[in-house]
């Protein structure tokens, strides 16, 4: 197992290594770039001296970018190899610090996100897999599908008009009550950030809830047709425990591929979503690093959801050993 | 002008009939069923023949499927005596199984249910139970216990996920539910060691995945015997074995028998086995049992078109045919069948009688009777299987 492990980390160095390679030459070769921008604005400015291309020419070497893509791909690994990520061009902070400050706020509406699909999506396919073509699994499979088609930036709209404009019960977009919020005490101040992560949770989970109960229900029904359970309601066992215990824990196996792979998710942000509710999070700020042309800051964070996608690729193989005995390693 | 009927043909408005139909049909069998438990008389009854384990009266198993209503099993009727082997056979699609599922109650509801007859299974105190109305909950008690099931796919009939040791724990933990941890363990590794498990200590540790298929079988059989059942239902044990595994697993059967007490129905399509095994024989076609007797009436004596059939069709050992013989046609569409003889069309040797209603059950000797109106003058005609018709229910 433990050499398992290694031989798995060390081919995820590679390919991380190949990853990134491919994202530096892609984050070069985009039409917006930061440097002409800013020395278009320099040129501009009252008692400027020298011309566009001058400064351009003086701010690639003062950034680095004047190296070409495979030199600057290696300078840019040698530093972030020992954990130097430079300074966001876009929000002049060191990278680690910006991420640091926004990142939480994805991760909460992540988890909670993560959370709620489990405990909705999962029971409800179980339930449509036992009752298959009756009233509740056609409902369930009516609502997964309704869910599954909806655009996230119409159900936002939605929430939007209904419960904001309408009721009145959230404030539109933003992280904290703007008026009042630094009046509460602490305790409210976080009850306050969490108020105004509903909308945006609850918008993620209706789009994202349908996938995963289809899923769920298809992995049931075959299971609940295998001969073993048979087998297990011929021992006399009753129905509840044939569900949960033989049926559900032959259910695992596939949903572990899915929920392992969920990790990298919990930490990226909702670009979309957090976009539509103005959340400062990683994929709201990841986006704006992105239009202006940010390598550092879109090299680290692409860069950190690579890492989390091999790790989670790799959690995966390992519980797959853990629910499946067919598959675990001697 | 004459309009071609295709039986495979059903047109938007038939199907939408036919699954308004089945769905109010089923639900009312299946409240029905609720309503059956709150009352032990309804499913309380008394055996014909105290000597028998389990008794079936002209059970009906019908399947309510969106192209019509199948009679899978219409109208049979059979008894197996105690410490006996009841070989059933015929061929496949004749309804073996479902006879068998019908009885353990582990038909695909609630598409499939029994509709019409009885099984009464004996309790041993002088009482029995009425199968076919029995509620879930008692019937959880029963199977396991009272009645167990060996499958035809061992490969896949064991749990993947969990070790053996605790897939035979749980039957007699469940059937036993005051019994100490460390007995239950006693008993399954003896359980291990009496179906010929060598290794047993290691085997009880082991995922079904590590064991070959004869091995799985073998751990099928001690879960299947592991609360001295007094039936065992065997559905096809030896199909997907090879024949040397075979042999041993039917010797295994045939020993655990004896020591068991228990009564064996043993499902097959193969004549040897049968030939080998059972003590009596049921031979069915379409749905219906056409012949029943020793096994010696069967094999000696076969009185039946079909059964006749059957035994041309079969190589022997040391006797060379050019060509081996095959019944001719095929069997009836299981949704539209004839209301005369099902066999006739294929039949060799009709008779006048053959084209009126299905022939009755006709004894011709003390043990052997069979379904066919060449014996209608000299054997003692006894009941016809009664059809339950659906309309009515």
């Amino acid at each position: 197992m433990g050499k398992f492990i290694v031989k798995r980390l060390l081919l995820s160095i590679v390919i991380l290594f190949c990853v990134m390679l491919i994202v530096y030459t892609l984050m070069h070769c985009l039409p917006t770039n930061y440097i002409d921008q800013q020395a278009r604005q320099l040129a501009t400015r009252p008692g400027n001296t020298k011309s566009a291309a001058e400064w351009i020419a003086e701010l690639n070497a003062q950034y680095g970018m004047d190296k070409g893509i495979i030199a600057g791909y290696f300078t840019w690994m040698k530093s972030a190899i020992v954990g130097n990520f430079g300074n966001s061009w876009r929000w002049t902070l060191p990278v680690t610090e910006k991420f640091a400050d926004v990142v939480w706020y994805s991760f909460a509406l992540g988890v909670a996100t993560f959370i709620l699909q489990v405990l909705i999506a999962i029971p409800l396919g179980v339930a449509a897999a036992r009752k298959q073509y009756g009233m509740t699994d056609y409902t369930v499979t009516v609502i997964a599908m309704v869910c599954n088609s909806l655009p996230t930036f119409f159900v936002a709209s939605l929430f939007k008009l209904v419960l904001c404009v309408k009721l009145g019960w959230f404030d539109i977009g933003g992280m904290i009550s703007t008026r009042t919020h630094d009046a509460m005490s602490p305790f409210m101040q976080v009850m306050d950030m969490g108020w105004h992560l509903v909308l945006p949770t609850l918008t993620i989970v209706v789009v994202s809830i349908g996938g995963l109960m289809r899923y769920t229900r298809t992995n049931m029904l075959e299971v609940l047709n295998a001969d073993y359970i048979r087998t297990a309601r011929a021992k006399g066992l009753p129905e509840s425990k044939v569900i949960s215990k033989h049926a559900f824990r032959n259910t695992l196996i596939p949903l572990v591929t899915i929920l392992g792979g969920s990790l990298p998710g919990l930490f990226s942000g909702a670009l979309v979503t957090e976009q539509l509710f103005s959340i400062p999070g990683i994929g709201y700020t990841a986006y704006q690093s992105m239009i202006v042309g940010d390598i550092p800051f879109t090299m680290f964070y692409l860069s950190f959801i690579s890492i989390l996608t091999l790790l989670g690729n790799l959690i995966t193989d390992i519980l797959y050993g853990v629910v499946d005995p067919r598959v675990r390693l001697s | 002008m004459s309009k071609k009927k295709d039986a495979s043909y059903i047109s938007a408005r038939d199907s939408r009939k036919i699954s308004k139909f089945n769905r109010k049909l089923t639900k009312k069998l299946e409240h029905d069923r609720k309503d059956s438990g709150k009352d032990p008389a309804l499913y309380t009854t008394t055996m014909k023949n105290p000597n028998n384990i389990c008794e079936f009266d002209n059970v009906c198993t019908y399947f309510f499927t969106d192209i019509g209503t199948v009679k899978a099993v219409d109208g049979v009727s059979f008894d197996i005596p105690k410490c006996s082997t009841v070989g059933v056979v015929g061929e496949s699609g004749c309804g073996k199984s479902v006879t068998s599922l019908s009885l353990m109650q582990l038909l695909q509801r609630p598409t499939g249910q029994t509709v019409g007859g009885e099984i009464r299974f004996n309790m041993g105190d002088g009482k029995a139970l009425n199968i076919v109305k029995l509620p879930d909950s008692k019937m959880q008690q029963i199977r396991g216990s009272q009645v167990s099931m060996i499958f035809q796919e061992p490969m896949t009939s064991l749990n993947p996920v969990f070790r053996i040791g605790e897939q035979v724990n749980e039957v007699i933990e469940l059937h036993n539910p005051d019994m100490p941890q460390e007995d239950v363990k006693a008993r399954t590794l003896e359980m291990l060691e009496l179906v010929g498990i060598a290794n047993k200590e290691g085997v009880y540790e082991m995922y079904p995945h590590e064991l070959s298929g004869g091995m799985r079988q073998r751990v099928m059989i001690a879960i299947a015997l592991a609360c001295s059942p007094s039936l065992i239902i065997a559905d096809e044990p030896t199909t997907a074995l090879d024949v040397t595994i075979q042999a041993q697993i039917l010797d295994l059967l045939e020993n655990l028998k004896k020591k068991l007490n228990s009564s064996i129905m043993l499902i097959t399509h193969d004549l040897g086995v049968v030939a080998g095994m059972a003590d009596y024989v049921v031979v069915m076609y379409a749905g219906r049992v056409v012949e029943k007797g020793t096994a010696d009436d069967i094999f000696h004596h076969p009185a039946h078109p079909y059964t006749i059939g059957l035994m041309r069709s079969k190589p022997v050992v040391g006797k060379k045919v050019d060509e081996l013989y095959n019944i001719p046609g095929s069997v009836p569409n299981p949704v539209d069948m004839p209301n005369y003889c099902y066999f006739r069309d294929r039949c060799e040797m009709r008779c006048e009688h053959c084209d009126g209603k299905y022939p009755p059950e006709i004894r011709i000797s003390d043990t052997h009777v069979v379904s066919c109106y060449r014996y209608f003058e000299d054997g003692q005609v006894m009941d016809y299987p009664k059809s339950v018709n659906v309309e009515e229910l």
